[in-house]
């Protein structure tokens, strides 16, 4: 069982996706606690291959006995073995968060949502898992299109937000299918590693420039950064609550992370820095990112699209850092692709605790909630922290060595940007918390025992609260053992340049 | 030098740390929780006094939690200018919470519970600020103190404290964010460790331009010091109740900064550093600026508790003058006025806050007379600002006398005038009060009984004035602490 968990890990998502209609036609109400199961499942398998991981080094996995090149094969090591716990892990709390908010915003649609939920979570999953170029395509498409069906069923607007999604995603997956296509006739292999040994021979061919050009364009609007974007912000913020948990922090890292296996495992840091200016365009990228993406979020007044720009320069910090082609600054950009999906997840745990309780999403509906929901807004100044990135939450360490990475690299503009998003994020976070606080202009400052008395505690609904809790300690929790994260996982993934 | 290694220091902080969790626990009986702080408090006291004599006698007590990063970690260490710090933040807290308890009630503010555990949370970083074994640890502290004191700011929730809030957390948190973090981590990239050591860690052989940025950076990005321009948001702060004032506002929260300034200047880059970048004269005449100006600032503010902020300041400056004045006198005067300073200028801001719940006068024009009917508030305040003019017998006069020996040791006798013109404006801002208030008739009121504060909100100030005079006699303990911290650090 234990040899065929990395396999587990995708195939029981997967086979309860396609049963949940039929326990959906029997008991709706039982769907929930089916795709429960399946995720929790696949998360323990996933920590089955972690610590595995860490006991014996990188796992090869060959899908149905056949050998790569010409079988597809999974291949774990130490940076995808965690990136399948986060992911499995935030798969499994948004699933149990997603109770409340689904009977709240579209009760008769469980079934179907619940399908494609679970089909995301696989797709997600096996982009992170796979070591073949093609089969990752393959799992990047069935996440996609489980998003644009995610995303459709929300808010007003939503349709058309996914339609916009669908055209631009579409570009994005088929310009990664090209450079995949270009690598394979160059090379004839679509295993990663297997490519990665022969394209030494045919490195300084333009097709293979063209492939890489191919795919990085692919990836950077996946990934939404700067400025392909756009269809990002409509998407996520007219999503329903529980997608936009699963989405909006896991889609755009991923791509991330498919972009550090194909710089790093694919095509080699020699490649990259010998052919072509990869590196500063990515580190201009990031920069810009990072700034528009903070004047971006100030402008928005609506919770959920603020997050999105949020997203964009903390996309733009780990492309930076990658860009910066320096160990330091890998490993921060790395620890941030992790630090980012936890962070994100709990920002938008927060924000469909808020559509709950107001109905809206938007700025002011914060308004007061310290008082209402101490407790979620505890979370939520934690998480807030940690994108500001105060010690000792994880997002300070990161950012820490980012801008040491961007010190090292002489990249001085690339620094003050990252310090400038920290700023930007205080007047973001201290906006909302002011209005949480509820200030009374109107009141006279002697004698204030009305406002202190009676209790309007009205807490989130515990399976919304305790994810968003979890979260927040593991912020905490990661920040503290950041070093046992770098130590034991990302240095292992961190190529000697 | 010795060293031994205990918890007792993370003890402190974690006590302090965890004190919210009982308080909001008995949310619903205000006197259990009032009793919970008050113990938080006295044994938060208790453990930082059981550390003193150790390193009174030269012993450095270390604990390292974690590692965070390479070679750095979450990690304590209690040496003389730590524990002296800690000493008089942890001893006022239980003044302070005495006091609270009187007017929070007096006033029937509300939000109490919310109001005692952010307090408990800022001393507690306070704490941490001063056992911090180096710089990451400290910034961690002095983050978690700027944020638990916003909340004390604002507690009022009306415009003027939203406004207020918001100048303390753009000054704060700015500046922290955007100048002390770079410096931080550009001393970490320079050195590969954060750990403060008494001879300093940054050498000549880093770029002189790069040392002059990094000074530059930790002048500026240490807001909580208040040296000009960087202070205006002090004056604003003076919206928090008084209690938040007295001990966040003259003890804590500005000490911490002036503190940390004196860590990074002394520890970081070392008195030989200092001397041989010329950062020391730089210093002295650049807070002198803060010294006249903020005494000038004082002299036209009506308000008691504004004025009381300048005064603060000013007096801030003087500490700071401990970088600059590298003779052990001067050191020593510098790191002593953390002491004396914090004894007498919570003595006034209680008086300024038992005047508010007796009368509910904030202005010093209104003060006329008062004398009669607060007799024991006025002269508790009569005391405590001898001690910060600096006059015998109050122990204000202890560090006045060293920084005035070492700008004579360390030949800046311009200083020395800067030091007397001071203590002139000092005393042109302060007696007028008292003399108004015994003397001065005011044609609207007229005071015929004697008429004072609860008795909660009293003692306290009546405590520290006491306090401040048995300091001019009794002033070894602190003395010892800061001048064996100056013999350390100019290892003489």
């Amino acid at each position: 069982m234990i040899d065929q968990a990395p396999v587990l890990i995708i195939v029981i998502p997967l086979i309860f996706a396609l049963l949940t209609p039929v326990v959906g036609l029997w008991r709706k109400s039982l769907c929930y606690f089916w795709i429960l199961t399946a995720l929790a499942l696949s998360a323990a398998f996933s920590v089955t291959v972690f610590v595995k991981v860490l006991n014996t080094g990188t796992i090869h996995y060959n899908l149905g006995g056949w050998t790569p090149p010409w079988g597809i094969e999974y291949v774990i090591d130490h940076l995808n073995a965690l990136m399948l716990v986060v992911v499995s892990a935030i798969a499994l709390l948004t699933a149990v968060y997603s109770r409340k908010s689904i009977e709240k915003e579209f009760p008769n649609k469980k079934t179907a949502f619940y399908t494609v939920f679970l089909l995301q979570a696989t797709g997600f999953l096996g982009i992170v898992i796979t070591g073949d170029m093609f089969n990752l395509y393959v799992f990047l498409e069935i996440s996609s299109l489980a998003g644009y069906a995610l995303i459709a069923i929300g808010e007003d607007g939503a349709l058309f937000a996914a339609f916009k999604y669908i055209i631009i995603g579409t570009i994005g997956a088929s310009f990664y299918l090209i450079g995949v296509g270009y690598i394979y006739i160059m090379t004839g292999s679509l295993n990663m590693a297997d490519i990665a040994a022969l394209l030494q021979q045919v490195n300084n061919t333009s097709v293979i420039h063209i492939a890489f050009a191919f795919i990085l364009a692919g990836l950077i609007i996946k990934m939404a950064l700067f400025p392909m974007y756009i269809w990002m912000p409509d998407a996520y913020t007219k999503a329903p609550s529980a997608s936009s948990a699963l989405i909006a922090p896991l889609m755009t890292k991923i791509s991330a992370y498919i972009l550090v296996r194909v710089i790093f495992t694919i095509f080699k840091p020699e490649f990259i820095t010998a052919n072509l200016p990869v590196t500063k365009i990515m580190l201009w990228l990031g920069f810009a990112a990072i700034i528009y993406g903070a004047i971006m979020s100030i402008a928005q007044t609506d919770f959920k699209r603020m997050l999105c720009f949020i997203i964009v320069a903390e996309i733009g910090y780990i492309v930076g850092g990658i860009g910066l082609f320096n160990p330091t600054a890998i490993k921060g950009a790395i620890l941030h692709i992790l630090n980012d999906a936890v962070m994100t997840a709990g920002l938008f745990f927060i924000a469909g605790i808020v559509k709950y309780k107001t109905g809206f999403h938007n700025l002011t509906d914060f308004k007061d909630l310290f008082k209402k929901m101490p407790v979620t807004m505890g979370a939520f100044v934690i998480i807030a922290l940690s994108v500001i990135g105060v010690p000792p939450t994880c997002g300070f360490f990161s950012k820490w060595y980012l801008i040491k990475g961007a010190i090292i690299g002489n990249a001085w503009p690339f620094a003050a940007a990252l310090l400038f998003s920290s700023l930007v994020n205080v007047v973001l976070f201290f906006r909302i918390f002011e209005i949480g606080y509820g200030f009374d202009h109107g009141h006279d400052s002697g004698g204030h025992e009305e406002l202190g008395s009676g209790s309007l505690i009205s807490e989130a609904p515990a399976t919304m609260l305790l994810p968003s809790m979890l979260v927040s300690l593991i912020i905490i929790f990661t920040g503290i053992y950041n070093q046992t994260i770098i130590t034991n996982i990302i240095e292992h993934v961190t190529p000697n340049l | 030098m010795q060293t031994i290694e205990s918890i007792i220091p993370f003890v402190a902080v974690l006590i302090a740390m965890a004190g919210p969790i009982l308080i909001i626990l008995f949310k619903r009986w205000p006197n259990i929780r009032e009793l919970m702080t008050f113990m938080v408090a006295s044994v938060t006291f208790g453990l930082v006094v059981s550390m003193a004599p150790s390193v009174y006698n030269g012993t450095e007590i270390t604990y390292n939690l974690i590692d965070i990063l390479p070679e750095v970690g979450i990690s304590f260490k209690v040496d003389s200018f730590g524990i002296l710090f800690a000493l008089v933040s942890s001893s006022l807290w239980i003044v302070t919470t005495v006091y609270s308890i009187g007017y929070m009630r007096a006033l029937k503010e509300h939000s109490q519970t919310r109001f005692f555990s952010f307090f408990a949370v800022a001393i507690s970083s306070a704490l941490g600020v001063a056992f911090s074994a180096n710089l990451l640890t400290l910034y961690m502290f002095y983050e978690i103190l700027s944020l638990s004191t916003f909340s004390l700011v604002t507690h009022h929730q009306d415009k003027e404290a939203h406004f207020g809030g918001r100048k303390y957390l753009t000054f704060l948190m700015g500046s922290s964010i955007a100048f002390f973090l770079p410096a931080v981590i550009l001393t970490y990239y320079y050195t590969g460790t954060l750990d403060f050591n008494r001879f300093g860690i940054l050498t000549h052989s880093i770029p002189d331009y790069m040392l002059v940025v990094m000074f530059a950076l930790f002048l500026a990005g240490i807001g909580k010091a208040a040296i000009m321009p960087m202070h205006s948001w002090l004056p604003s702060a003076m919206v928090a109740p008084t209690p938040v004032s007295s001990l966040l506002h003259a003890v804590a929260v500005v000490k911490v900064g002036v503190f940390s300034l004196l860590r990074v200047l002394l520890y970081i880059f070392g008195t030989d550093l200092l001397e041989f970048m010329r950062f020391d004269g730089f210093l002295v005449y650049f807070v002198s600026i803060t010294i006249i100006a903020g005494s000038l600032f004082a002299l036209k503010q009506d308000n008691l508790k504004a004025r009381l902020a300048y005064s603060t300041v000013a007096q801030l400056s003087y500490i700071v003058l401990a970088g600059g004045l590298l003779s052990v006198s001067g050191i020593t005067g510098g790191i002593v006025h953390i002491a004396m300073h914090a004894f007498g200028k919570i003595t006034l801001f209680f008086c300024a806050g038992a005047i508010l719940v007796n009368t509910g006068f904030k202005n010093i024009s209104q003060l006329k007379g008062i004398g009669k009917k607060m007799p024991v508030t006025m002269i508790a305040f009569f005391f405590g600002s001898l001690s910060i003019i600096g006059v015998p017998p109050l122990g204000g006069f202890w560090s006045k006398w060293n920084l005035a020996m070492g700008t004579i040791e360390y030949s800046e006798i311009p200083i020395l005038v800067v030091l007397l013109t001071s203590s002139l404006l000092n005393a042109a801002y302060f007696m007028p009060i008292v003399y108004n208030a015994f003397f001065a008739k005011d044609e609207s009121i007229v005071y015929t009984e004697v008429k004072e504060a609860p008795l909660l909100t009293i003692i306290p100030p009546v405590f520290t004035a006491l306090v401040s005079i048995a300091l001019f006699f009794y002033p070894d303990i602190f003395l010892n602490l800061a001048r064996s911290a100056a013999r350390s650090v100019l290892g003489v």
